[in-house]
């Protein structure tokens, strides 16, 4: 076993940990040590082929088949040198202040939240796609919300050199998105920070971690990692725990790291989401372009938000609900399909929550609340009028039976479209936005750390991920991520460097 | 994979797939290598519960129909798992999920099937189609 030491040890590389990477880079021109430890490897130009299977095996944890303690729910996240950054469309929204201000964290200010991811939305580019670059499945959608009463935006998205692949879920064959594998990440490099890859973090202490650093397998995709295969010390002056929801809170809970405030794993959210499909009479542009350029924000009035998004074969034959004739039949009809995704705005719930079990595995626990239930029906009906407005014959509605909606039902959809047709275990439920298990707060009483991600009663121990977020942020979150982990990297850089 | 799992497999995945009616050899051995592949990273408590969710199903297919789930008809055979994916009990709704998803995977990750079905993305986007 291997010791090293170190001023600062951040674990994870995603849009918290990326970001701190970067934010405390400066220390290292000070003397100071800062290493970065990521469980996944470093991917290489030209290893993201957009191959579905090859490239959720490589890119996502259980091949993008994690599922919720009961098996009623998918849960998404990545691993690898620049985290669920790698995976992700780009969309870059700033936290709605409603949100902000409920979420009732002293020291948590919307307009600094603002200020901060205005910031980040110069580093990665953020910009509107042009008109002519989107694609029918996204135009089609504008149209058909304007159409039907809704106020469709345009998503921010944070792309340089765009394609219009279409595989983004997939990691971007042109390396596209400016995710921190390509901008935070390689700019910390440059300033000193270390990067070590393939190194799993077993196991937390005061002031030190336990990691086992993985060999290459034979055949895999991505770099050999950067220190030699084997088990590790790491002892730092301060930690940053940024592995995500599914990566921090795991980790405390299975170290029984002793004083640990009691809410730790508590609060969970994740806007669990669905896919709908509208058929149209002929074939659209959907697999080309980027695919999630509008949006439909009901998170204040109505619990939820509607995006574009296009997705491949397999994930697209998963969420259709059911089998058989129908089935088939809507995926023969593949270039004909218009898709959008409905999430539903949840909110933090006694009862959801990360666990580990005997093994240290993570486990969630997650119900669908009769709310939670309710938004995603109303956003199914919404989908619907949008699909039909724009022009679709039919529209896959899982919470209808049958789930086909047919274009002369259009002024039925209240009766067609309703929950108790909304069963678990029928349908294909999934999340993304995997929120909550280490929230902000005042006290080890309400909360896991404070303001600036400290853990309450361990100073030297930050959080700078999304398990900070007290309940659901109701929009697409890596901005405000990256803006509170920058909050987080500011109040530990006097600390270090002090 | 066992012979009597393979059959079920591919009945199943007639059931769940009719196009799987016609698969190749190649299809189905590339349908099947992506299961056990899937399988094979899964708890090992997953994979016993499937099979016992299989074993479940031959049951329900003798006792209701007098006949093994492989020589059903197809259109008995979705009766049949209609029933269980519709049931109040969430196990049997999860169980049919899981079969299906799985065969689902197995199906349409190949490129021949991928490419029947008119998907053409491709890392070049917009110059790829023009």
């Amino acid at each position: 076993m291997s010791v090293v030491r170190c001023d600062v040890a951040i674990v994870g590389t995603g849009a918290g940990g990326g970001t701190a990477a970067l934010a405390l880079a400066p220390l290292v021109a000070h003397g100071k040590r800062v290493l970065v430890l990521e469980r996944g490897p470093r991917f290489q130009d030209g290893e993201f082929t957009g191959r579905e299977l090859e490239m959720s095996a490589a890119l996502y944890a259980d091949q993008g088949g994690f599922l919720t303690s009961d098996g009623t729910m998918t849960l998404a996240f990545a691993r690898g040198y620049g985290g669920s950054t790698l995976v992700y469309t780009g969309t870059s929204l700033i936290a709605p202040p409603r949100v902000i201000r409920a979420w009732g964290v002293p020291g948590i200010d919307a307009d600094d939240l603002a200020r901060r991811s205005r910031k980040y939305m110069e580093q990665n580019d953020v910009h509107l796609l042009e008109r002519e670059r989107q694609n029918d499945n996204n135009r089609l959608f504008a149209e058909g919300a304007a159409r039907a009463g809704f106020h469709p935006e345009q998503f921010p998205l944070n792309l340089r050199g765009c394609r219009g692949s279409s595989l983004c879920n997939l990691g971007c064959p042109n390396n596209a998105k400016q995710g921190t594998n390509r901008v935070q990440l390689p700019a910390a490099e440059r300033l000193g920070v270390e990067v070590v890859t393939r190194a799993t973090v077993t196991r937390i202490e005061a002031r030190r971690l336990h990691a086992v650093v993985a060999e290459r397998p034979a055949g895999g995709k991505g770099a050999a990692p950067e220190w030699e295969p084997g088990e590790y010390v790491i002892e730092a002056g301060h930690i940053v725990l940024a592995g995500g929801v599914m990566g921090t809170p795991p980790l405390l809970l299975a170290s029984g790291l002793s004083g640990l405030p009691r809410r730790t794993g508590e609060g969970f959210t994740c806007h669990p989401a669905h896919i709908l499909v509208g058929e149209h009479p002929s074939p659209i542009t959907n697999d080309v372009g980027h695919p999630k350029s509008w949006f439909v924000d009901r998170g204040a009035e109505d619990g939820y938000v509607l995006e574009t998004c296009m997705y491949f074969p397999f994930v697209t034959a998963k969420n259709l609900t059911g089998f058989g004739p129908p089935h088939s039949a809507l995926m023969r009809a593949f270039p004909r399909l218009q898709m959008i995704l409905v999430l539903a705005c949840d909110h933090a719930t006694p009862g959801n929550r990360i666990a580990v079990d005997r093994g240290g595995t993570p486990v969630v626990h997650y119900r669908f609340t009769d709310a939670v239930i309710e938004s995603m029906v109303r956003a199914t009906r919404a989908s619907a009028q949008i699909f039909f407005a724009a022009g679709a014959l039919r529209v896959h509605a899982p919470s209808a039976d049958p789930t086909l909606v047919e274009r002369h039902d259009a002024e039925r959809l209240e009766a067609r479209i309703h929950a108790r047709h909304f069963r678990t275990g029928q349908i294909s439920i999934s999340a993304a936005h995997l929120m909550g298990g280490c929230g902000m707060g005042s006290t080890a009483a309400d909360s896991v750390t404070d303001d600036r991600g400290r853990v309450h009663g361990h100073p030297w121990l930050r959080i700078a991920d999304a398990s900070l977020f007290p309940d659901s942020l109701e929009i697409n979150p890596y901005l405000t991520i990256m803006a509170l982990a920058d909050r987080v990297a500011e109040g530990l850089l006097p600390d270090v460097a002090g | 994979m066992p012979p009597s799992l393979r059959s079920a497999l591919r009945a199943l995945a007639t059931s769940f797939i009719p196009e799987t009616a016609g698969a190749s050899d190649v299809q189905w051995a590339a349908l099947e290598t992506r299961v056990e592949q899937a399988l094979s990273v899964r708890p090992q408590t997953t994979r016993r519960q499937l099979g016992l969710f299989v074993t479940l199903l031959a049951a329900a297919a003798r006792v209701r129909y007098r006949t093994a789930l492989t020589s059903l008809d197809p259109a008995r055979r979705i009766v049949l798992l209609e029933w269980f994916g519709r049931s109040p009990v969430l196990r049997f709704r999860l169980g049919i999920w899981g079969l299906r998803t799985l065969i689902m995977l197995g199906w349409y990750t190949q490129p021949s099937v991928i490419e029947a079905l008119g998907y053409r993305a491709d890392p070049a986007g917009w110059d790829a189609i023009r």
